[in-house]
C-alpha cells in the first residue's frame, strides 16, 4: 500500500474554500463473503471524518457502511489562499489517518 | 487487549455479534459514533437517530445531484447542497438500503455543500435532510441502480 491514505486538494475562489478528498479505504460492509472461502468478510469502513480550517474544526462527518469504496469527499468553507487545511479519519478498528495541507 | 478480543468475536460470530460487542465499546471510545442510526433499519427510526426527529419539512432549497440511472450501485456520485442559511448538518439517506443512513455531515461553519459518492442496494429514493436553525427540511430524488446491466 501507498504511504499516503488519503489525498487532498484545497483550492480557494472568491472567498470559498473547496477541499476535494480521495481516501484509500476497503470500506467492507460486513456483509459480503470472501469469494474463495465463503466466510463473511468483517466490517471495516470509516466511521468519522473531520476538517480543521486553520485549527478550528469546520466539517466532521459520521459515515456509515454505505460510503463507497475508497470515499470521495469534496465541501466548501470560507477561507482564503494559504490557508492549512488538515483533514483526519478514523475508521471501526480505530486505524486513522491525517493530512495537513494549504489552500492553493 | 480488548480490541484483540472484539475483532476475534467479529470474525467467529459475523456482524450479529459485532453488533453486540461494539455496542458494549462504545463507552470505551472516545467518538460515540452514532451506531445506533447507522444500524436502523427503517427510514423513519435511522432519520429519529441521526437527526432526532423523523419528521422534516420538504424543503425545494435542497438540491441533490445524483444520476438518474447508476450502472453500477456501489459508486453513486451525489452532490447536496442547499441555498439554506445557516445549515448545521446534512443527512444522506438512501431509503431501499438494508441500513438506509448513509452519512451525516456536522458543519461548524462550512458551506452547506457536500459531495461523495455511495453504495446502493437498488433502486431507490435518496433523502436529504438539511439542518438549519434547528429546523430540519428534507428532499429526495429517485437513483435507479442496474446492477450489472448495460445502462438501460
Amino acid at each position: 500500500m501507498a504511504k499516503k491514505s488519503m489525498k487532498v486538494r484545497a483550492k480557494a475562489k472568491n472567498g470559498i474554500v473547496t477541499v476535494k478528498a480521495l481516501i484509500s479505504h476497503p470500506m467492507e460492509t460486513g456483509l459480503r463473503k470472501d469469494k474463495k472461502t465463503g466466510e463473511i468478510l468483517p466490517a471495516l469502513f470509516i466511521e468519522e471524518v473531520s476538517c480543521e480550517h486553520n485549527g478550528k474544526l469546520v466539517m466532521q462527518a459520521e459515515w456509515g457502511v454505505a460510503v463507497s469504496k475508497n470515499p470521495y469527499l469534496s465541501f466548501k468553507f470560507a477561507g482564503a489562499s494559504g490557508d492549512a487545511v488538515k483533514l483526519s479519519w478514523k475508521d471501526n478498528t480505530g486505524k486513522g489517518d491525517s493530512l495537513e495541507t494549504k489552500v492553493k | 487487549m480488548q480490541r484483540r478480543h472484539f475483532l476475534k468475536n467479529t470474525i467467529a460470530t459475523g456482524t450479529v455479534a459485532m453488533a453486540a460487542a461494539s455496542g458494549l465499546l462504545v463507552p470505551v471510545q472516545v467518538l460515540a459514533w452514532n451506531k445506533e442510526a447507522f444500524d436502523a433499519k427503517d427510514v423513519a427510526s435511522a432519520m429519529k437517530g441521526a437527526v432526532g426527529t423523523d419528521s422534516a419539512e420538504v424543503s425545494d432549497k435542497i438540491k441533490i445531484k445524483a444520476p438518474d440511472i447508476a450502472e453500477n450501485g456501489a459508486v453513486v456520485p451525489v452532490t447536496i447542497s442547499s441555498t439554506l442559511k445557516d445549515v448545521t448538518s446534512i443527512t444522506i439517506i438512501s431509503e431501499k438500503n438494508g441500513t438506509p443512513l448513509i452519512a451525516k455531515f456536522n458543519l461548524h461553519g462550512a458551506e452547506a455543500f457536500v459531495s461523495t459518492r455511495i453504495k446502493m442496494g437498488k433502486t431507490s429514493n435518496i433523502i436529504a435532510v438539511c439542518e438549519s436553525g434547528g429546523k430540519f427540511y428534507k428532499t429526495h430524488k429517485e437513483v435507479k441502480v442496474t446492477i450489472g446491466g448495460c445502462g438501460g
